[in-house]
């Protein structure tokens, strides 16, 4: 039932289930050899199928040695504060815990793949003692212990051992915070593991919009090109080929395409080798001034992915033959305007379909406390404004 | 200018080519009166002819655009000069703006921009592409958002007006005159002269980054 140790018997015996666990029972509520004998022989038989055991496997798991031998030094340590407080049991009673830990870790370690799922979800969340199951008896057992842990502090403190009055003030106190740490320890934990798996939630949310935004800027641009030039299949496939190429190099490599603050170390550089892609990818000019120049933040990375999202956009829809881009390093912040003389649209009129500024823009920009300005009317060109503080905020 | 109204235009450049290529977008809007090669010959033919507009190559063989400004600026300040450049480097601008130019372009410019800052230039005035306002911000960095200006300079020469600082960012985005004019809701004239002033304080200011970015000039 537990780990099939009967059934395995039954099988090689040929006896009746029922009847190895009967006798197994009546062997456990007899002396507890039962309990022993099954256990040993959950560890030293092999599993249907299987040619090892859990024993054999763990005494050949040397990283697994290693790592108990790890908790020695722990051992000793409690071995010696033991004996100079004289305090005997915590010294012989040190010895069947780190028995029962080190044995712990081998079979955790060498058990096969379903038992070990069993380890992990049945057994394990027993020692958390966490918020979610059996709530109510943890509790009450968790404060009948620290109850009786505060108390045998409290009798310690005021009996003790006549050979050890000046230090039993120190066994005293070290039980009441052992009483204190069984009660509230499990609530700190939940507390700590609340905080980790909220921030986790945050760190995924930015993560996928970090995404959606790549995946904008460089696949579905690429489409659209290959769309645009269905009837030139050489330009078709170069344009799939280095869309690959940065797919791989993101997916594989872990390189975000679109950026271009691995290459570049300074605004000016960055701008430059923006100019230069989008002149090469989509046969517009860029006319790029720049004031000043700076080192490159994340910031004001996302600042140049965001304006090369802005130039990317007017080459494609604006219709005009050239681009203007200017930026300017101030002190407190670096100002980028994108400018076109296009055909211009109504910003409140942006289809849903076209994402490109709502999205990627601005939401590269706000993430490091930059904002966005677009300006355009029908017939009058369209100009984006960014702007991206110098100093990263502080979140 | 020539009693039709058609501005005298002189062309300097090593280029065959390029002055061709000139010659022919700038069509019948001009009267092209003569072309050289190479500083001697400019020089010598300019003063002779005294052009209204002069389109001057920075990059000219034999001491460069500016060393053709400093033999006929003397003798005829009339003629008013045009730089083009491809490089765009800031310190081929700055020397030839600083010896005298009443204006600076790309090579690249379109015909019809380029008949634009023709005439302009042979009205006296001054014609800032947005790379050279990028570049005239960048040198009177200060006031508003860069470092401090260094003491001891005069501030009538050395250091733009908030007003003239606002015109350059504009034209540096791209802004024609007349959008510069709409957007800060001052006449076209203004602005003008607005640029205007800003050329006499490049030619005159003696702020470090000017004189260094004309001593760094590259002579080709």
């Amino acid at each position: 039932m537990l780990a099939g140790v009967c059934g395995g018997i039954s099988l090689a015996a040929g006896i009746d289930v029922t009847l190895v666990r009967i006798g197994f029972v009546l062997l456990s509520l007899g002396s507890g050899v039962g309990v022993l004998v099954y256990a040993l022989a959950w560890l030293l038989l092999p599993l249907q199928g299987e040619t090892t055991t859990i024993f054999s496997r763990a005494v050949t798991d040397r990283r697994g040695i290693r790592l108990v031998i790890a908790i020695i030094p722990a051992l000793v340590v409690v071995q010696i504060v033991a004996a100079a407080l004289h305090i005997g049991y915590l010294g012989s009673f040190s010895w069947p815990v780190f028995l029962a830990a080190g044995g712990a870790i081998l079979i955790r370690r060498n058990a096969s793949e379903a038992e070990r799922v069993w380890i992990n979800d049945d057994l394990i969340p027993m020692l958390h003692t966490g918020a979610d199951r059996h709530t109510r008896r943890t509790l009450i057992v968790r404060v009948a212990l620290g109850i009786v842990l505060g108390v045998g502090g409290l009798l310690v403190l005021m009996l003790g051992h006549p050979s050890s009055a000046a230090l039993r003030p120190v066994g005293g106190a070290l039980l009441v915070i052992a009483a204190i740490v069984v009660v509230f320890g499990p609530w700190w934990l939940s507390l700590v593991r609340d905080l980790m798996s909220e921030r986790q939630a945050r760190a995924m949310a930015e993560e996928r919009s970090q995404m959606a935004a790549h995946v904008h800027d460089s696949v579905l641009q690429t489409l659209a090109l290959i769309q645009r030039s269905a009837d030139d299949p050489q330009h078709v496939v170069r344009l799939a080929r280095a869309q690959e190429r940065e797919l791989r190099s993101w997916l594989f490599e872990g390189r975000p395409p679109g950026t271009v603050g691995e290459e570049a170390k300074t605004l000016a550089e960055g701008i430059g080798l923006i100019q230069r892609l989008i002149e090469a990818d989509h046969g517009i000019a860029v006319h790029v001034v720049v004031v000043g120049d700076c080192e490159l933040t994340d910031g004001l990375r996302a600042l140049l992915d965001a304006s090369r999202e802005a130039i990317v956009n007017a080459a494609k829809w604006s219709g005009a033959g050239q681009v203007s881009v200017y930026a300017e390093v101030e002190r407190d912040a670096v100002m980028l305007y994108v400018r076109d003389r296009g055909q211009g649209f109504d910003p409140e009129a942006v289809p849903e379909d076209r994402q490109g500024i709502a999205q990627s823009i601005r939401a590269r920009m706000t993430r490091f406390g930059g904002s966005v300005v677009i300006r355009s009317s029908v017939g009058e060109g369209a100009e984006v404004e960014l702007s991206m503080p110098r100093r990263e905020l502080v979140t | 200018m020539s009693e039709l109204g058609r501005p005298r235009i002189f062309l300097v450049d090593d280029h065959a080519m390029f002055r061709s290529g000139v010659r022919a977008e700038l069509g019948d809007a001009v009267d092209v009166i003569g072309e050289a090669e190479d500083v001697a010959s400019a020089i010598e033919l300019v003063n002779e002819r005294v052009p209204d507009v002069v389109l001057l190559d920075v990059h000219l063989p034999g001491g460069g655009g500016q060393a053709v400004l400093h033999g006929v600026m003397p003798h005829h300040p009339e003629v008013q000069f045009l730089a083009l450049s491809v490089s765009d480097a800031p310190e081929d601008v700055i020397a030839v703006i600083r010896a005298g130019a009443r204006g600076y372009v790309t090579k690249t410019i379109s015909g019809e921009e380029l008949l634009r800052a023709v005439y302009r230039v042979g009205a006296g005035d001054a014609v800032f592409s947005p790379r050279l306002a990028g570049f005239v911000l960048d040198a009177f960095a200060g006031g508003a958002g860069g470092p401090e200006p260094p003491a001891g300079l005069d501030p009538d020469l050395d250091q733009l007006s908030p007003r003239e600082r606002e015109v350059l960012r504009l034209i540096a985005r791209g802004y024609t005159y007349k959008e510069v004019a709409r957007d800060l809701t001052i006449s076209p004239k203004t602005v003008e002269s607005h640029v205007s002033a800003v050329l006499r304080k490049l030619q005159l200011s003696t702020r470090h980054e000017l004189a260094k970015w004309a001593n760094d000039r590259r002579l080709v």
